[in-house]
């Protein structure tokens, strides 16, 4: 068994509405493996996401606590420098939502904020992200466009090649596929089944045929509790929960 | 397209398309009534002004006693006035703009400081006339100064500023901001790089509307910076000034004798300069919308 990438010890979250999203999961997430996270909406998928890169610094909260940590990193420190943290973390979002920048602009933003000022090197980076993201060829003659001009499934391969060029270690998306056609979906779980092996890939997946398709690892989320975390084939095959088995039977939900 | 169905019934003897149209004439008839006053002011002062324009009248020096010549030091006052004002209400009107909309939390101190700008917008231009002279004018120092006069159009302008940057601001979708922080920027760059330049349009249109409305404005100079006559221009922000909405209440109550062509033209000169910049933002804003992309 590989070191896991990131561990989650007992996290729990509360809104300022009183709303429990997470209630003590605990989940550790390997490297070079899709895990996927699934379940009825209103699970706490979409809140652990927020809580891995610290987007959820955004929201109004009313308590965190347990622990997160991505190697010797202690994600959830008061001191934790938040920008770095999500540079190591990117996040692909259920939309696409391009910057209202140019299609160049999108992906040399993360670089620039980062301090990388060289054109001749934002360019390259920016290439190679749109190419890693099976971009490139479809887009390389207006990169001076404005992102807005293409259409919805290649926005979310760019929104993929911004989080690319930063090279992170995890990768987070959050139902990327939920606003797309089945050929723009099947060209992301194409790159993803390519990408896990230099990256660690969390899925919240936007159906349970696609969380079956892609889960090396499965995450079964009920009510904001972490109720079964195994093989992704055992998951949909021979769940051990009964709740699991309902869900996967379709069931509920 | 979607299909409303038949009218099933009439009343009065007319269909409902028919009395449709009759409410919709109705209220056309009223907005252009609304319209008419204005457009009649516009076409009197022209007709009445417009003779008097000529390259002479706008680039000399009064003489007889202002009766005769040219407006220059009024128009030149003018100039400088707004600059004076955009130089302190734009970097701090846009500066507050930013704190209220991205930065500040829902506070009591917050919600003073909201209802305080609201409250500035509507104080009367002679009280902020009287707050300039009791300030700028004495306790600085400045005396009846370009400098003062400034500093109090500032005052003027600020609420209009800052409320309009704030609405600018607002308007941007939150999920820019949201993405601009994922992908490792912080606050402010996400804010200087991608929500200030969509928010810029906005928030010009509100720099010329409040602007303008400062360069229209008699009471609040008439005791911090403007004078009834100056020989030669001004050469110093400490220096007062001659401006063209004073000018045109001294020519049409304080001098004996003058001629009304110079009356008009001077009234003609200011309403193109207000109008123009009134045209530019609405240009602006126009412009902005067919290029926005949410």
């Amino acid at each position: 068994m590989t070191e896991p990438k990131i561990q989650i010890r007992d996290l729990y979250l509360r809104y300022s509405d009183g709303k429990e999203a997470l209630k003590g999961v605990s989940l550790d997430i390997q490297p070079n493996l899709i895990t996927v996270a699934f379940g009825p909406s209103g699970g706490g998928k979409s809140s652990l996401v927020k809580v891995l890169n610290r987007l959820i610094d955004l929201s109004d909260v009313d308590e965190m606590r347990g622990e997160v940590r991505m190697g010797d990193l202690n994600i959830l420190g008061k001191d934790t420098d938040v920008v770095e943290l999500r540079r190591r973390i990117g996040v692909v979002f259920s939309r696409p939502i391009p910057l209202p920048l140019t299609i160049f602009e999108n992906v040399s933003f993360g670089l620039e904020v980062a301090g990388m000022r060289d054109k001749k090197k934002l360019s390259e980076r920016v290439e190679q992200a749109l190419r890693e993201a099976v971009l490139w060829d479809e887009i390389y003659d207006r990169l001076d466009d404005p992102a807005a001009s293409i259409s919805g499934g290649q926005q979310q391969r760019l929104c993929l090649a911004r989080v690319l060029a930063l090279k992170p270690e995890v990768i987070l998306l959050d139902e990327p596929t939920s606003a797309l056609d089945p050929v723009s979906t099947a060209k992301i779980e194409e790159f993803l089944e390519t990408a896990k092996k230099d990256y660690t890939i969390l899925l919240v997946p936007h159906n349970q045929q696609q969380a079956a398709r892609m889960a090396d690892k499965a995450a079964f989320f009920l009510q904001g509790e972490l109720v079964e975390y195994t093989d992704g084939e055992s998951m949909f095959i021979n769940p051990r929960d009964k709740r699991t088995q309902e869900y996967v039977q379709g069931r509920f939900g | 397209m979607r299909r409303y169905p038949e009218p099933k019934e009439s009343r009065f003897g007319i269909t409902r398309q028919q009395s449709q149209k009759i409410g919709f004439s109705f209220i056309r008839l009223i907005s252009l009534i609304t319209v008419l006053p204005i457009l009649g002011i516009i076409v009197y002062i022209i007709v009445k002004g417009g003779s008097h324009i000529s390259w002479e009248f706008l680039t000399s020096m009064p003489s007889d006693g202002m009766r005769a010549g040219g407006i220059l030091p009024a128009i030149v006052g003018t100039f400088y006035l707004m600059a004076g004002t955009a130089l302190f209400s734009i970097p701090l009107g846009i500066a507050a703009g930013i704190y209220l909309s991205e930065y500040a939390q829902d506070s009591y101190w917050t919600r003073f400081i909201r209802v305080a700008i609201i409250s500035l917008g509507g104080v009367p231009s002679v009280v902020y006339g009287l707050f300039g002279l009791g300030l700028f004018v004495l306790f600085c120092n400045f005396g009846i100064s370009i400098l003062s006069a400034s500093l109090t159009l500032s005052i003027m302008t600020l609420p209009v500023i800052i409320s309009t940057t704030e609405e600018a601001l607002r308007s941007v979708p939150y999920r820019f901001r949201v993405v601009g922080v994922s992908l490792g920027g912080t606050q402010w760059q996400t804010i200087t790089r991608v929500i200030l330049p969509q928010a810029l349009p906005g928030i010009l249109t509100g720099i010329i509307l409040g602007l303008e409305r400062a360069v229209g404005e008699t009471a609040p100079i008439l005791f911090t910076g403007a004078t009834f006559y100056l020989p030669h221009l001004p050469s110093s922000p400490l220096d007062a000034t001659m401006a063209l909405p004073y000018h045109i209440y001294v020519i049409s109550t304080q001098v004996p004798g003058m001629s009304s062509g110079v009356q008009y033209g001077t009234v003609l000169v200011l309403m193109v300069f207000v109008l123009g910049m009134n045209l530019i933002a609405s240009l602006i804003r126009s412009r902005a919308r067919a290029k926005r992309q949410w």
